[in-house]
């Protein structure tokens, strides 16, 4: 046993959930971000921008996170030399946090556009009969409520962002958890469950109280209707 | 049809006003996608011997058809675990026995909550040590049907709460017991009113087979990346095998929707209620977005905010 906390300290197990985090924290931001301005294109009455909206929706939400991870790593960076650090595994870190980025947009976009199924159309009729136009009505009176509508499903895509922050291992980010997994398990085979069970746990305890959190925050917030 | 309740029929200014923003639309989608090719063109990755390369037959004889069929091997076995797992587990969740339940419920709550990549590195190094033929096709396999395995769970759970409460009481008037109320009356029904989010969740398990590049199982993804650090071409290879997954997905994703209209129209005649299965695990306010409410969700788009499956991760 305290043989095992000695490797757990040895390869920076915390440091290692940290990095995840960080890379969660802002995928989670940028993608809330263009997952609105999404759902905002989707929704607008200009043919060309939802059919740019929907085009999005449905290449990214299609593509495995798997690829989009190599590509921003051996495409943008590799051939395009597109850098987004000058320190070569900060960079790395934040072509990681793109490609989260664009791939949950897709679904941030999808879960607000089932927040704004659950606004009543009076809202919207209201809204127009008061003069507001579309942006307006959007700001003030349908995002709002579509927002309290959208937290539970907002609240699966923010579960399934800390999850995929491992697949930044693809991108070779090596300082988070699956690529520290790996290394540990293959140096120190003998303790192969209690490593894996190590990350395991904590990724349950990040994991759970996000769902609690969402589910009773969904509930708390849905308008009565 | 527009699917908004945002905006009337437009007059004849805000159609000036719309074809405008079309154009204007049309014209930013445009200069981006300009943008984007310039500088691939500066950097000569529009060279037609690269994009020849990345699409002749010799790609396609022994990178993207043989990577395929492993992609599709990988995820068949998952299929087919994921479902028995799923079955046995959701059942497990619903059976009479406390302690059946919890632990059951333990177990499902335990893999949707772990990251499938750390299962997957778990299984591979785990057979690979215990000196099993072929470990990475393994741990692909195992953790899939695991961590989907208990999304099915909760879908046969959630399908089965779904039920009409009826349906129970007639089979326990007629003589059977709850456990062949559940198996044979409950479980079929939920089974049906399930099908649009089990075939969704197909996407979900062909997304998540690419991962097996991180633990070097030679499927679709690791064979157009080899072709292209062969060929300097790995933009175009990598192109290719998207477009291969975003193809097959969103015909899967069609799929889904044509089966939940189908299945939503027969629920109607049998009281099924499907609702809040398509819309995350039928927890709290999405059932309440799957029903959607007032009739403004038409055509494609309609109801289910995640076809990327439910609770937990696409």
């Amino acid at each position: 046993m305290a043989e095992y906390l000695d490797i757990i300290r040895e390869y920076d197990v915390l440091g290692a959930f940290w990095v995840n985090i960080q890379l969660a924290f802002w995928a989670a931001i940028f993608s809330l971000v263009l997952g609105t301005l999404l759902a905002l294109l989707r929704i607008s009455p200009v043919g060309s921008l939802r059919w740019a909206g929907s085009a999005y929706v449905t290449v990214f939400r299609n593509t495995p996170l798997t690829i989009i991870m190599v590509f921003m790593v051996l495409g943008a960076w590799g051939q395009l030399q597109l850098t987004l650090s000058s320190d070569f595994n900060v960079n790395f870190f934040w072509l990681a946090v793109v490609a989260l980025t664009v791939y949950h947009a897709a679904f941030v976009c999808e879960a607000i556009r089932s927040g704004v199924n659950t606004v009543p159309v009076g809202q919207a009729e209201a809204a127009r009969s008061i003069g507001l136009s579309f942006l307006p009505a959007a700001r003030m009176i349908i995002l709002p409520q579509a927002f309290r509508g959208a937290v539970a499903p907002l609240g699966n895509v923010l579960i399934a962002l800390i999850k995929n922050t491992t697949v930044a291992a693809a991108a070779s980010v090596a300082t988070e958890t699956s690529s520290v997994m790996k290394t540990m398990i293959e140096f120190r085979p003998d303790y192969i469950y209690a490593i894996f069970f190590t990350f395991a746990i904590g990724y349950v305890i990040l994991v759970t109280p996000v769902g609690v959190l969402t589910t009773s925050l969904s509930r708390r917030l849905a308008v009565a209707r | 049809m527009s699917a908004s309740v945002l905006f009337d029929a437009p007059g004849p200014r805000a159609r000036r006003r719309i074809l405008l923003g079309n154009v204007v639309g049309a014209l930013v989608v445009a200069a981006g996608a300009a943008f984007v090719l310039t500088r691939l063109a500066d950097k000569g990755q529009l060279d037609a011997d690269l994009w020849l390369a990345a699409v002749d037959a010799n790609a396609w004889t022994n990178y993207y058809i043989p990577g395929f069929l492993y992609t599709v091997r990988a995820a068949g076995a998952a299929i087919v675990g994921a479902g028995i797992f799923g079955l046995l587990f959701g059942l497990g969740r619903l059976a009479s026995s406390r302690t059946v339940r919890i632990v059951c419920g333990a177990v499902v709550e335990f893999f949707r909550a772990v990251p499938v990549l750390l299962m997957m590195v778990f299984f591979w190094l785990l057979l690979a040590n215990a000196g099993v033929p072929s470990p990475s096709y393994w741990g692909v396999v195992i953790a899939l049907v695991l961590y989907n395995g208990s999304v099915v769970a909760e879908l046969v759970r959630s399908g089965v709460h779904g039920l009409p409460r009826g349906q129970r009481e007639a089979a326990l008037s007629v003589g059977l017991t709850r456990g062949q109320s559940l198996r044979s009356v409950e479980v079929p029904q939920a089974l049906v009113a399930m099908l649009p989010a089990l075939v969704s969740q197909l996407v979900v398990v062909l997304k998540d087979s690419a991962l097996g590049a991180i633990i070097s199982y030679s499927e679709l993804l690791q064979h157009a990346r080899r072709l292209g650090s062969g060929e300097g071409n790995i933009l175009q290879t990598l192109t290719v095998a998207a477009l291969l997954f975003i193809l097959i997905n969103w015909g899967l994703t069609k799929l889904a929707e044509r089966l939940s209209r189908t299945v939503r129209r027969t629920a109607g005649r049998t009281g099924t209620t499907a609702a809040g299965l398509d819309a995350g695990v039928g927890e709290g306010a999405t059932a309440v977005a799957a029903e959607a409410p007032h009739g403004l969700t038409h055509g494609e788009g309609a109801g289910p905010g995640d076809p990327d499956r439910p609770a937990r991760w696409d």
